[in-house]
């Protein structure tokens, strides 16, 4: 089937004016929500996502209780309204995926031994979608558990990179994945550059694919330093005083 | 008295951020790396002589030996109560730990689902088991009054410097305040003042700007509550 | 998921194995184990496969019919998988419907076959915006032990290989061979300590850190990718793994020729 629409100009310029190597705009906020232990709001491009965590607590189902480290359960859902043709309410098999990929990334980090039989229950909800959102909601929720004082060893960043009109971009948008010929969502840990999401489709080169890497893996270091800086944006106000308030109890 | 020292910012810190390069020793909530000091939590950079460690600014409140906590009866047993005590974990009060005499299925005659009892943790094991007691001085279920709930990262700053604001709060309003390690506190008192503590209270949990903080609450507790006369009584808790 | 707890004295003696360069089956660490197939077993699909690699052993059939094709592709035919981890296969196997590892496989698997093309479904039009040919791939563990993905990715890939359209029983014209255009191969790696190790068996699949599942085709390009488990990977780790894809790829299409 041809394509009416050039995602890529022969000048390597993209359709919202980016270069093939620019993410999109991105805004982090820490400790959005009232009642959950720790939560996020991120929005990358047009995407906005909203990440909430819950725990440690006790882990319900019962059965799935580990007796010697806490899981971590998280559910990623699309709300009905987030997308052009109107997603049903409920879970899909979509969301399970990416659910199941999501904790798998995050429980890389998080120190569950210290929380045996527990469950820390980490909650993506994508409120507007335009490609990504898995990255989105991981690195949403990487900063929703380090806002809920979640043991950890760093924070998880995450983002896609892919290729349309045979080049390689970085963060494609919505008409770039739905009309480019790869995709390829990526997380990694920071401090120790280790990969722990890692999805491909589409038709790659080797060539093409190492340089979707690089340029992935950067656009995670760059989004790493927006984490961060909303986590300490958000406590700073409050520490620049006193020390030692009163050990007396 | 909340003194404003001008000291240098506390420095946030989020888990993976460096820490130090390998001279100092890991403290708590830090981990090693290639040789550099990380943090292991989201708080405060805190240096004690040769060792630096995180001061976590969240989380969940974890219980310690000693520690006297506030809690809530949400399940009740035949010879065992289920504690709420805003922990990760179950908290088991059994019949061995109270002061009565319960026969086997009894229990529910002597606290029931909701009943609001003060405790102090005898003891959590290496694989997080809790064990409760009410057999101490003081501890008992409490009744009437007002229950807050704050973080019980912000206990600390409740009780203040010398346990100045507490003192500030209990003596304008003349209730008995007593506050639990995990965040519950209670307050002995009924009408205006006791609902102008528990307003206080939440000012202090939920203010993010720490300057002159006593003074404010102070400010906000003398316009919500009619002064008594001259003569204020000492409330002596 | 069920825990599939391994023993440590089973686990230490994995690991034990592998520094010495060796597997407890007496493979290398880039072998995979032997690979048998049988065709066309099932009458009533219109083409199956059954595919073991070793002990794990898979069947996929795919059953094909008409159907009404999606509003934004009015010409294209339907591919649709599924996969089940049947309890007969496994103790730990649950009866009920898919869990997530069995969502994960199918479509993992699906993404091998479509994003490959290997189906030309611009040749499944019955009517155009009214009727196209829908292909289900139903895939089912009987024996699992380990790497269930390169299995079931070849059950599907064969099954699919040697489908029939069945035209007369609709009365939509003839018989004729479901069209194919390339054999999607997938390469499924675990990772045990710093090792890398290719066609994991049950033990290794479940003392491993991480899972990588690779899928080329017969060009050698990357059709699709899925980093499991909750281990991380190096960037050298993933590069050795690409080579590793491809190579094995090769192997397993001559086996399959």
């Amino acid at each position: 089937m041809s394509k009416e629409m050039v995602l890529v100009d022969d000048k390597g310029k993209r359709i919202d004016g980016r270069t093939s190597e620019e993410s999109r705009e991105i805004k982090i906020e820490a400790g959005v929500l009232k009642n959950a232990d720790g939560s996020a709001y991120v929005e990358i491009g047009k995407n906005k996502v909203l990440a909430a965590v819950y725990g440690p607590r006790e882990c319900h189902p019962r059965h799935l209780q580990n007796p010697t480290k806490a899981i971590v359960q998280c559910k990623y859902n699309m709300q009905a309204y987030s997308v052009d043709d109107r997603k049903r309410p409920g879970t899909d098999r979509r969301s399970i995926e990416i659910s199941k990929i999501v904790s798998e990334a995050l429980e890389n980090v998080v120190l569950t031994g210290l929380y045996p039989r527990a469950s820390i229950d980490v909650y993506i909800e994508i409120l507007q979608a335009n490609a990504g959102t898995r990255c989105a909601g991981l690195t949403a929720a990487s900063v929703a558990l380090a806002d809920a004082g979640i043991p950890m060893k760093d924070i998880v960043a995450s983002m896609a990179a892919g290729k349309a009109d045979g080049h390689v971009l970085l963060d494609l948008n919505k008409e770039e994945d739905n009309f480019g010929e790869a995709d390829v969502p990526m997380a990694i840990v920071p401090s120790t550059g280790e990969i722990v999401l890692l999805q491909m489709d589409g038709n790659m080169t080797r060539e093409e694919f190492d340089r979707a890497i690089e340029l992935g893996v950067g656009g995670c270091k760059k989004i790493y330093e927006l984490q961060k800086d909303a986590l300490k944006r958000r406590y700073s106000a409050e520490e620049a005083e006193e020390e030692d308030d009163s050990d007396e109890q | 008295m909340s003194d404003i020292s001008k000291r240098s910012p506390r420095e946030v810190v989020v888990p993976g951020d460096v820490l130090d390069d390998g001279n100092m020793r890991a403290g708590e909530n830090t981990y090693l790396l290639n040789g550099e000091i990380r943090a292991g939590i989201l708080g405060v950079k805190r240096v004690r002589q040769n060792t630096v460690s995180v001061i976590p600014l969240g989380g969940r409140y974890m219980p310690e030996t000693k520690d006297t906590v506030i809690g809530v009866i949400e399940d009740v047993g035949s010879s065992i109560w289920m504690v709420d005590i805003g922990a990760p974990y179950p908290a088991p009060l059994h019949v061995s730990e109270v002061p009565w005499k319960v026969a086997f299925g009894d229990t529910s005659k002597y606290l029931s689902v909701g009943d609001v009892v003060m405790l102090k943790i005898l003891m959590v094991d290496e694989s997080n088991k809790i064990s409760m007691t009410m057999k101490d001085a003081g501890l008992r279920k409490l009744e009437g009054g007002r229950i807050v709930k704050i973080s019980h990262t912000k206990v600390s700053r409740v009780i203040g410097k010398s346990g100045s604001m507490i003192q500030m709060i209990k003596n304008i309003t003349d209730c008995r305040i007593f506050i639990g390690q995990n965040g519950t506190i209670w307050i002995d008192g009924e009408g205006v003042n006791a609902d102008a503590a528990v307003e206080a209270i939440k000012m202090i949990d939920e203010e993010t700007v720490k300057a002159n903080l006593t003074e404010r609450v102070k400010e906000f507790l003398e316009n919500t509550i009619p002064q008594v006369e001259d003569d204020k009584e000492e409330g002596d808790e | 998921m069920s825990s599939k707890i391994i023993s440590e004295i089973r686990r230490d003696y994995i690991v034990n194995q592998l520094k010495e360069g060796k597997r407890t089956d007496g493979r290398g660490l880039k072998d995979v184990r032997e690979i048998k197939y049988e065709i066309n077993l099932i009458e009533t699909a219109d083409g199956s496969a059954k595919v073991s690699y070793g002990d794990t052993t898979v069947i996929a059939g795919i059953k094909i019919m008409p159907g009404t094709p999606f509003a934004d592709k009015p010409e294209s035919g339907v591919l649709t998988t599924g996969a089940e981890l049947i309890p007969l296969a496994h103790s730990s196997f649950e009866s009920g419907p898919p869990g997530e590892d069995a969502i994960e496989l199918a479509r993992v698997v699906d993404r091998g076959i479509r994003e490959s093309g290997m189906i030309d479904v611009d040749k499944l039009c019955i009517t155009p915006g009214q009727e196209v040919w829908m292909c289900y791939v139903d895939i089912y563990v009987t024996d699992y032990d380990g790497n269930l993905f390169d299995a079931c990715n070849l059950a599907a890939v064969l099954a699919i290989r040697n489908a029939v359209i069945p035209g007369k029983r609709y009365d939509k014209g003839d018989d004729v061979p479901l069209p194919v255009t390339c054999t999607p191969v997938s390469v499924t790696f675990a990772k045990i300590g710093n090792d890398l190790i290719v066609d994991p068996n049950f033990d290794e699949e479940n003392i491993a850190s991480a899972r990588l599942t690779v899928t080329t085709d017969d060009n050698g390009n990357f059709r699709a990718m899925q980093k499991g488990g909750q281990g991380s990977i190096s960037l050298d780790e993933l590069s050795a793994c690409l080579d590793m894809s491809v190579e094995t790829g090769v192997e397993i299409r001559k086996i399959i020729e």
